[in-house]
């Protein structure tokens, strides 16, 4: 065995110069590739140069109106909205995913029920509801039923149209939430519940120390694409009707001043501007979370020895007497 | 010895809807005592040892840890399913070590150790890691505390998961095929610690396929297949000599 063992490695050393001299051949071309680029590149230039001499955009009309204060104002409002929706949405998003893994039906169907109704029709049909609420219920009481209330308020005073878009909001977003919470919980492997359990750990212990802190790595990506999502989707409102966000703000300024295309671009310009910065936040949130959990703390605890870390991962232990030593298990 | 032993199983069964995994295991585990299950796979002892600390529950038999009865309480002859919190208070004292280490990965070798005696012993944090640091450095992991699961070899994060079972200061631990998933190079670090652990007087019961750990450390060992058991003793008599024609032709292929 070793004597024919050894030839097969000679006749690579024979081999070796051909084999390793640096390959010159000629690359290989992709004409089409270019063709395809020059084309889309001249038509964008086209449609670009285009846009700017159209008279129908208006532009400077769209330079008068882009930093307006009333769009500015609209543009926060817009921004609240979009904010105090997305926290009770995550919020009764996170109830509604742990009353879907619970063990009893019941509560287990109430929030089966919650999800059907609320993905199940419109965001704007929804809104539209909300609208209407006060003409639903006249007064909201507290008391027991059958008998005088003990408190009772208008509706229509006690919600305002800003309160409806925030709660049509973020119910219907609750929803979705709802399932992206249970997919991150469900994704933590059933050993962690396990050795949580085997550890002592109550139930809410294991939640809250064990499995939630795992689960964010698949939670906060999604949540930032609904953040995004809700951003569009406060341009919705009018349905309450609420008329101070974004879009309805900007529509009704066209209906004054008759240039519908340049407020449409105004208040895109803006989303658009939210939206990329959303869109940067979410790229780092993306990168740091995608990465091991292991490794994603690791740049926070600096003090590491390198050359350790790397020779256990290797299964080095054996061969280098220096970390074997420490690697034997002290007895 | 008068003292009555750690764990007492009396003809206990177990289902998984119409399969009967376990048929009826009784035996005795004296403090101590070290003892080996082994078995083809699906002879039931893991599950076995998952219903010592109630992470399955018995369907039939009764089941003793330290004289108190796992996951049921008597009461006027009925018995009474534990509420969570007392059936948790059972399993603290019970160590599990487990095949895929299932350690926590968002948390340091450290932060492992002292998370349960900080949250479920309400240990201060000084003195949790003060003992947590005492623990890895017997595990032979001093250097290794502020590392990620992530970073360290299967050897060493069963090493970490060991020494997190033993800082809840356990009357019993549980090893559930502690080497099953190690490269065969890293094996023998993991026994070493066990071993160790086996000197020091801790009763272990050790689910393995290391027939030469069962030699040298376990004062019994038993042979289950199907759901019983089918043969028991001294490891050395066992392995060298075994009675049952099913024993001899599991250890054929293991030897």
């Amino acid at each position: 065995m070793p004597a024919d063992m050894q030839n097969p490695p000679a006749q690579r050393e024979t081999a070796a110069p051909v084999g390793s001299a640096p390959i010159k051949a000629i690359k290989l071309r992709h004409p089409w590739r270019i063709v395809i680029a020059v084309i889309l590149v001249a038509a964008l230039a086209l449609f670009v140069w285009d846009a700017a001499n159209r008279p129908a955009y208006d532009w400077p009309e769209y330079a008068k109106y882009i930093f307006d204060r009333r769009i500015a104002a609209a543009a926060w409002v817009t921004i609240q909205l979009t904010v105090y929706s997305m926290i009770i949405a995550i919020l009764l998003g996170l109830l509604l995913a742990v009353m879907r893994l619970s063990p009893n039906p019941v509560v287990k169907s109430v929030a089966w029920l919650y999800l059907w109704i609320f993905r199940g029709t419109p965001v704007y049909v929804q809104l539209v509801f909300w609208g209407l609420i006060s003409v639903i219920y006249n007064t909201i009481d507290i008391g027991v039923p059958g008998l005088q209330p003990l408190a009772s308020w208008e509706t229509s005073e006690l919600l305002n149209t800003f309160t409806l878009a925030v709660i049509g909001l973020a119910l219907n977003e609750a929803a979705y939430m709802a399932e992206i919470v249970r997919a991150g919980i469900l994704s933590v492997d059933k050993g962690q519940e396990e050795a949580a359990t085997a550890l002592g750990m109550s139930w809410p212990q294991t939640m809250r120390r064990i499995i939630v802190p795992q689960s964010m790595r698949i939670i906060i990506p999604p949540t930032g694409n609904e953040v995004i999502s809700m951003l569009k989707t406060t341009s919705l409102v009018v349905a309450v009707p609420f008329s101070l966000d974004l879009y309805t703000r900007s529509r009704d300024i066209s209906a004054v001043n008759f240039n519908v295309v340049a407020m449409l671009l105004v208040a895109s310009s803006w989303y658009l501007l939210f939206t990329s910065i959303l869109m940067v936040g979410q790229y780092f949130l993306e990168k740091r979370f995608s990465r091991g959990i292991g490794a994603m703390r690791l740049d926070k605890n600096a003090p590491i020895d390198e050359s350790a870390g790397t020779g256990a991962n290797t299964g080095a232990v054996t061969t280098t007497p220096q970390t074997s030593s420490d690697e034997g298990g002290r007895i | 010895m008068t003292e009555s032993p750690m764990v007492r199983a009396e003809t206990v069964c177990k289902n998984f809807g119409s399969n009967q995994v376990l048929k009826g295991i009784t035996l005795e585990v004296a403090r101590g005592e070290v003892m080996c299950l082994v078995g083809p796979s699906g002879s039931g002892k893991s599950t076995f040892l998952r219903c010592i600390n109630h992470l399955e529950r018995v369907d039939a038999g009764r089941l003793f840890v330290d004289d108190q009865l796992v996951g049921y309480e008597q009461r006027g002859g009925k018995l009474y399913e534990l509420k969570p919190k007392v059936a948790a208070r059972q399993r603290r004292d019970i160590g599990m070590v487990f095949q895929r280490f299932n350690l926590f990965p968002h948390m340091t070798a450290l932060e492992n150790v002292v998370e349960a005696p900080i949250q479920v012993r309400g240990l201060g944090k000084a003195a949790a890691v003060a003992k947590g640091k005492e623990l890895l450095d017997r595990v032979g992991l001093s250097g290794h505390m502020d590392h990620y699961p992530a970073h360290l070899s299967g050897g060493q994060q069963q090493r970490v998961a060991i020494a997190r079972a033993l800082a809840m200061e356990p009357k019993l631990m549980l090893f559930d095929e502690p080497t099953s998933a190690l490269d065969p190079e890293l094996v023998g670090e993991v026994l070493d610690v066990m071993k160790e652990l086996a000197s020091t007087g801790m009763t272990m019961i050790v689910v393995t396929h290391e027939m030469g750990f069962a030699r040298e450390v376990a004062d019994s060992l038993v042979f289950m297949d199907g759901g019983v058991v089918v043969e028991s003793g001294d490891p050395r008599e066992v392995l060298a000599n075994p009675q049952h024609q099913r024993t001899q032709s599991f250890l054929s292929k293991v030897l």
